[in-house]
């Protein structure tokens, strides 16, 4: 691929990453959104922080196949755990990095 | 006035301080992104503009592999807005907290969404204690950590160890932590849960990235019919 190409591609990755981005917050942002859509919005959060964990720990990629005994799901436990206790953000990503690194070398 | 003018003195230094966690994450996936470009051929100058314009780990990883494989422009493209669309998501449920900003604010800080910014910032915005100056450095500084991460990758190659002291696991434990600030009620709670159950199912039936955005509407959906249904019923007893 020639620069030329490839200066066009990646402007074009740029772009099409980022109007999903804008276009929420610059049409939503100023506007008095229906009730049930704000609601709805509050449920996002909660929704995607947790979909976008559970493959990781319940599955294995290339083939996509459920797994329950990875290392990465042995170390949520404590990391959870930790999470729900003390709901400190830098204890928690110590604690998570410790088990695994744990686990990980040890298993 | 004076308040004002110490609001956003702190506000920025707030933003740094709170990025750590990201930038700890993304440092070893940047070098390692870099690493990948480098041998699949790209120069550091392809990697830096790559990461500057489009700053989305997952899909740089897809899109270096797919250049090496000699894949299509066309369907890299396509690929990255696949991958990428669940941003959607992430910018309408933050708009709710930029009631006042102008567009052009708007603009230069939707540049800097990204899984990891959006799950730090609505965890601040939630805690009471964030403005948008705070939330605007914190995406900037996690970007200027995946920029300068994706290009050192490229010049180290090969030299770089993989990741000891469970450094791989920095994100994870990030996004648990904030997983768990988000459950500040029962129906946020039932939401999480299902949004786990519909997400790996998802993710073991549909291709490519879907999973993320089919799991969590499905999922905020349900968990807002619940929510008007115990309304409803709270309101007839």
């Amino acid at each position: 691929m020639n620069n030329r190409d490839y200066i066009l591609l990646v402007v074009a990755m740029g772009v099409v990453t980022y109007l999903p981005r804008m276009l929420p917050l610059v049409l939503l942002s100023r506007r008095k959104l229906p009730g049930w859509f704000a609601e709805w919005l509050e449920l996002i959060p909660p929704a995607i922080l947790s979909a976008l964990i559970a493959p990781t720990l319940f599955t294995r990629s290339d083939p996509r196949i459920l797994s329950l005994g990875k290392p990465e799901l042995l170390a949520a436990i404590p990391t959870l755990m930790f999470a729900l206790k003390t709901r400190s953000l830098a204890g928690t990503v110590i604690i998570g990095m410790l088990s695994y690194w744990l686990i990980t070398s040890f298993l | 006035m004076i308040s004002t003018t110490r609001t956003f003195s702190s506000a920025i230094p707030a933003g740094f301080a709170a990025a750590w966690p990201i930038c700890l994450g993304y440092f070893p996936i940047g070098l390692s992104l870099g690493v990948l470009a480098q041998k699949s051929g790209l120069a550091p100058w392809q990697m830096a503009l790559m990461s500057l314009l489009v700053f989305a780990g997952g899909s740089q990883f897809i899109a270096v592999a797919m250049l090496e494989a000699k894949g299509a422009p066309v369907t890299i493209v396509i690929t990255t807005f696949m991958v990428n669309l669940r941003h959607l998501l992430m910018s309408s449920s933050l708009s709710l907290h930029f009631p006042r900003a102008s567009r052009r604010f708007l603009a230069l800080f939707a540049y800097g969404v990204t899984d990891e910014s959006f799950a730090v910032n609505m965890a601040r915005f939630n805690r009471g204690d964030w403005d948008r100056f705070s939330a605007l450095t914190l995406n900037q500084t996690a970007n200027a950590t995946w920029f300068f991460s994706s290009v050192l990758g490229t010049y180290l190659g090969q030299f770089i160890p993989t990741g000891g002291y469970g450094i791989d696991y920095a994100l994870t434990g990030m996004f648990i932590c904030l997983l768990v600030f988000q459950l500040n009620s029962a129906v946020a709670a039932v939401t999480a849960v299902f949004a786990a159950l519909c997400s790996v199912t998802a993710y073991l039936w549909l291709p490519g990235n879907a999973y993320v955005i089919v799991a969590s509407c499905l999922a905020a959906t349900t968990g807002f019919a619940l929510k008007r249904f115990a309304k409803k019923r709270g309101s007839c007893s």
